[in-house]
Order: structure tokens, then C-alpha cells, then sequence
């Protein structure tokens, strides 16, 4: 399933020419989403404030409209809260109509945090080895072990 | 508005306090409704704010209370605050809520014989504001020159006049501060700010005035993270979710102001969740926009230069923000009947469970065009798969074991939706195989509220806000 195409951490040993592997947010950063009107806004956070840079470098507005595509009809607006380890994003025109008006089953944006935790940045591969199990439950995780 | 150091209830809340404690019992109407009584009775609290509204809570309380105009506050607050008024009362907990809704006067006599009821007749005080509602001022306003223009499209008001349902005004702290001066125990406004509900009470404990920018906007990121409750302590929170503790008793946010500016959010011993550098970063990005300019009637705040550092085991320090003064407009919060809408689901069964949706949706558009139906939209989404994550996601699977297929409508014509909602059942005999998932019955056709943001001049509003505090 294309969900869960390997990402960079399986791919670690196919460092590029500048030492670089490509890997998904989710393994750096965490996130929390929102509305306003027919706005979406999508916080970004390292896990590492070390990390923080290579959001700041690669994560850009640019980038990030690319990555929604046609989700993303207006423009895309990123602001940065360096003491956070932080960016901000804005994603306009992206809640069909927002509020009420819209027919989207994510109306108000909710979880338009993991959808930009899809995206891949290229990471040098000493930092994917430390990273790699971020992000997601751990392996042999069950619900049992949960609250 | 200098709080009143007279009254009788006040004093320990003098601008001498050392630190107060705010704690957050309700993040929006519909909350968990037990929050408010662990934060009262799971140890000290001085004040408990509560937050019931949303852009959208406006229109519905104006339309409960267009059917009885005792209605159109938070119905809930009233058993809420039987339930925990004799504790507020013999330990001075103060309660500040926007539980007013459109009917603050409505909300504030029910809570009198709340009060009553609860036996606290004769020892507490209810406090009320008005005036945030301008529906009825509206043709007034605009006669007089304010357009109330749409800040998204540009388009002044008068073009949608007719179909306003509510129409209500963001307000800040300083009627709060006034009440709590005259010594309310419990304060119902209708539109206040989220966030004003957490500085209110440190503007009258502190004596900050509205130039203490800095300091009030401190409190305003203390209100952010108050605001939405659990979410500042684990709820909803993505990082090593899995490993949040006791999410079934989790701790709502308590915020322990110090006089200087800064503060710490932590919850009440014994209590689930958590409270991290990192379970507050994420809430104080919640529906952030330019963080080094957050707008609120008191001041604007920015976040940008913000300290925040754990000091203990959940518990969080907040320092390092700045403010600058407060604009000459406050945002006004207008909801209009803009059409209706509808969404109906069936559920599709492997094999080709994607496929079979699919089609299924291209059956119904073509009956829906047969019928010479007109919408300004149709959506078709595949919960399941595609639903949250669109096109990032590809193509689904032939082994997708199922979807749920979503088809929402809208338009203005409402029986053209309602039309609708009779064309989904007929698939299940007439579209594709192995269907299932109608047990629902119809889909019901909703009225589209849409917002409309504008701003107002502050002082076309502020004469018209008042505090009223009577004996329970």
C-alpha cells in the first residue's frame, strides 16, 4: 500500500553523493492542526531542537503548498517560532468552504498534521540512524499497553 | 476598571496576591462534563474558567433561543454549577464562563436559583455581562456607516442582511475585571475571548491595567493554552501518544500566574495525561496564525519570543512574552443562513472495495444530473482511505478490505437536498455488490451557517457593554 512505502530509515544505506537520505516528518517532528474560516493552519515541531534547521531549510512554503496539491487551492504562508523549535503553517482555501459550509469529513483540518508529516526532507544519514524510530509506536507496542 | 477592594469576597485576591491558580474545567460545549468538578474538588484552585464557545455555538444558541427566549446559553453549565457551587462558595473559588451564549441574562437567573437551590442563598453573588450582541444594531450600524465588511472576501454585510442569525461581538477582559471587583463568585458573559477568561482574573488579582502589555499578554497565551482543556495536558496530543499515562482520569490545565508575567501550567496530583515542554508547544500552535501578532481586545500578543521550560514533573514555565497595545477595532463574529447540505454514507466490502465506491458514486451523480438537480458542490470521499489525507495517500488497494463511501451535497435550493438524501438507499439494490451500512435511515439535511468575519470600531461597542452583579 502506498501508505506504507519504506521510508528513509529502511532506506538508510542508500545515502546519496552528499550523504543524504530522503525521510518522512514524522521521524523529526510532531504536529498539531486547526481552523480558521477556510483556513488551515499546521504547527510543526522538531522532536530535537537540533533539528530544528533542517525544517527551517527545507520545510518552506513552497514546498509545503507542492506537497497538498490540489488540497491546498490558495496560498500557503509560513511563519517560525525558533524558541519552539517551530514553523507554522497556513493552508488556504484548504477546508472547502470551512465551518459548516464545508462537506469534508476533516471540515475544520484536524489531521491535516499527519498529511504534512508525509512529507520528505533529505536527511543526513548519521541523523536517520537516531531518528528512525521516532514517530511511531514502538514495535511489539499493543493497545494492552496503553493508559 | 480598577477592581473594588471593598468587596466582601475579595480579599484574598488583593493585588498583594503571590500566585494565583486558574485552572481550565471545559474546552468547548460538549466537553467532558465532570472536568469542572475534578478541578474543584482534586485540590486548590482559585479560579476555574470555563470556555463553551465556537464561531459556529453563536447561530445555535440564537436559533434555541428564536424557540424560547429563556434559552440560548450553555444548558449545562446550570446542573454544573448546582453540583459545585457550595465548594466554590466556602473556598472562594471564583468561576468565569462564556456559558452566556446570546442570552447572558437568561444564563445568570438560571444560576440564581441554581444558586438557591445549591443553598448558597445569601452568601454568593452572580455576575453578568452584556452587550456584545449587536443583532439587533445591525441595520443601525450599517445606516450609520459601518459596513461590517467580510475580511475574506471584501464584501460589506448589506449584501447578506436578510439571512444574519447571529451576530455578536469578540469582547475582552475588562467588564470580567469589573465584576470580579464587585465581588461576583460567578461571572456569565455571552462573546467574550477564549483567552480573556484566564487574564480576567489576573488583571484583578494583580491590578494590571491595560498597559501592562507584556504581562497581559503573558495571560493571553496562558488563556491559549487553558482554552481548549485536556489538550494542553495530553489529549489529542500526537507525540509518543502511546505512552500517555491514564488517559481515562486525565488532568485538565491549571495555569499558576505569578504577579510578574510569567507563569506554570501543571494538573492536579493523582490525575492522568501529562504536562510537557512538548504537550504545550503543540497546543500553543493550535489555530496559530502570525504568532508575533495574535490580536485580542486587550492587546496583541506575540509568541515568537517565548520561553518555555520544564521546571518539574508536569510542570511547564512560561516566560519571555511580549505585547503591544490593543487595536482600535474588535473582531465581530456574524453567522448567516448560507444553504443547505447533506451527507450520506454506505459501506463497501473487499474484494474491489474501492472500485465498487466508486462507482457507486458515479451511478449517483448520474441519477442526481437525471433529476436535473443543481448543487454548488458535490464530494465524494472514500473514508477508509482517502478521506483525511486526499491525493497524498494514491491509489487505493484491490485488497482494501473496505471503504465507507461519503457523498456530501450542498446548494441553496433546499429541496433539491433533500432529494438527495432519498437517491443513497436506492444503491444498495441498484449500484454495485456488497453493500452494506445503511442502518442510519436517511441523511439529514442540515442549514449551512456560514461566518462572517468583519471588524467593528471599539468605540461604537464599548458603551453599550455593562456589568450587572446581583445577591444569589
Amino acid at each position: 500500500m502506498s501508505v506504507d512505502v519504506p521510508t528513509g530509515a529502511a532506506n538508510a544505506h542508500e545515502a546519496n553523493a552528499a550523504g543524504t537520505v530522503p525521510l518522512q516528518l514524522v521521524h523529526l517532528a510532531h504536529a498539531r492542526s486547526g481552523d480558521k474560516g477556510d483556513t488551515a493552519n499546521v504547527g510543526l515541531i522538531a522532536y530535537d531542537p537540533d533539528h530544528f534547521d533542517l525544517l527551517r531549510e527545507q520545510v518552506t512554503a513552497e514546498r509545503v503548498k507542492a506537497h497538498f496539491g490540489e488540497m491546498v487551492e490558495g496560498e500557503v504562508e509560513r511563519f517560525e517560532l525558533p524558541n519552539l523549535g517551530a514553523l507554522n503553517f497556513l493552508l488556504h482555501g484548504a477546508l472547502d468552504g470551512g465551518g459548516t459550509i464545508s462537506l469534508m469529513n476533516d471540515a475544520q483540518g484536524k489531521v491535516f498534521s499527519t498529511a504534512l508529516l508525509r512529507m520528505e526532507i533529505d536527511v543526513p544519514a548519521d541523523v536517520v540512524e537516531t531518528v528512525a524510530d521516532r514517530g511511531r509506536v514502538p514495535e511489539g507496542w499493543s493497545v494492552e499497553d496503553y493508559g | 476598571m480598577r477592581p473594588m477592594s471593598d468587596a466582601p469576597s475579595d480579599a484574598v485576591n488583593d493585588s498583594a496576591a503571590d500566585t494565583i491558580r486558574i485552572a481550565s474545567g471545559q474546552g468547548f460545549w460538549g466537553d467532558d462534563l465532570d472536568a469542572p468538578v475534578r478541578q474543584v474538588e482534586g485540590g486548590p484552585i482559585d479560579y476555574l474558567m470555563l470556555d463553551y464557545l465556537a464561531e459556529v455555538t453563536m447561530s445555535i444558541m440564537q436559533k434555541q433561543r428564536d424557540r424560547d427566549p429563556g434559552a440560548g446559553y450553555a444548558r449545562d453549565f446550570i446542573p454544573l454549577m448546582e453540583r459545585i457551587f457550595p465548594a466554590c462558595v466556602e473556598r472562594d473559588i471564583r468561576v468565569v464562563t462564556n456559558a452566556g451564549g446570546v442570552n447572558p441574562e437568561g444564563c445568570a437567573a438560571a444560576l440564581v436559583e441554581a444558586g438557591k437551590r445549591a443553598g448558597v442563598a445569601g452568601r454568593a453573588r452572580v455576575g453578568r455581562v452584556e452587550g456584545d450582541d449587536i443583532l439587533d444594531r445591525l441595520e443601525d450600524l450599517i445606516a450609520d456607516g459601518h459596513a461590517l465588511t467580510n475580511m475574506e472576501t471584501g464584501d460589506p454585510l448589506e449584501s447578506v442582511l436578510d439571512r444574519v442569525r447571529s451576530a455578536n461581538v469578540y469582547i475582552g477582559a475588562e467588564p470580567i475585571v469589573e465584576a470580579l471587583g464587585q465581588g461576583a463568585h460567578v461571572i456569565v458573559t455571552g462573546r467574550s475571548t477564549d483567552t480573556a477568561l484566564t487574564y480576567a482574573p489576573m488583571m484583578h488579582a494583580f491590578g494590571w491595567t491595560r498597559d501592562d502589555h507584556d504581562r497581559i499578554a503573558t495571560g493571553v497565551v496562558a488563556g491559549h493554552i487553558n482554552e481548549c482543556g485536556a489538550q494542553s495536558t495530553g489529549g489529542n496530543c500526537l507525540i509518543d501518544w502511546w505512552n500517555a499515562p491514564d488517559m481515562a482520569n486525565v488532568g485538565f490545565p491549571i495555569v499558576e500566574a505569578s504577579p510578574d508575567g510569567t507563569f506554570v501550567v501543571t494538573k492536579h496530583p493523582g490525575t492522568g495525561g501529562r504536562v510537557t515542554r512538548q504537550t504545550i508547544a503543540e497546543q500553543i500552535l493550535y489555530e496559530m496564525g502570525d504568532p508575533s501578532e495574535y490580536i485580542t481586545p486587550d492587546v496583541v500578543a506575540d509568541f515568537t519570543t517565548i520561553d518555555v521550560e520544564e521546571i518539574g514533573e508536569n510542570r511547564v514555565r512560561i516566560s519571555g512574552i511580549t505585547g503591544g497595545p490593543r487595536t482600535d477595532f474588535l473582531k465581530v463574529s456574524i453567522a448567516y443562513s448560507d444553504g443547505w447540505k447533506a451527507t450520506g454514507t454506505l459501506t463497501y466490502a473487499w474484494p474491489d472495495a474501492a472500485q465498487k465506491a466508486r462507482a457507486a458514486a458515479k451511478i449517483l451523480r448520474q441519477r442526481l444530473d437525471r433529476l436535473g438537480l443543481e448543487f454548488d458542490a458535490v464530494r465524494t470521499e472514500l473514508v477508509g482511505w482517502d478521506s483525511t489525507h486526499g491525493q497524498l495517500v494514491g491509489e487505493p488497494p484491490a485488497d482494501l478490505p473496505e471503504v465507507q463511501l461519503r457523498v456530501g451535497v450542498r446548494g441553496k435550493d433546499r429541496a433539491a437536498v433533500e432529494r438527495f438524501t432519498r437517491e443513497i438507499a436506492p444503491l444498495i439494490l441498484t449500484g454495485p455488490p456488497s453493500v452494506t451500512g445503511f442502518a442510519g435511515g436517511r441523511p439529514r439535511v442540515q442549514e449551512i451557517m456560514a461566518y462572517w468575519p468583519a471588524l467593528l470600531r471599539r468605540e461604537v461597542v464599548e458603551p453599550h457593554l455593562s456589568v450587572h452583579v446581583e445577591e444569589v
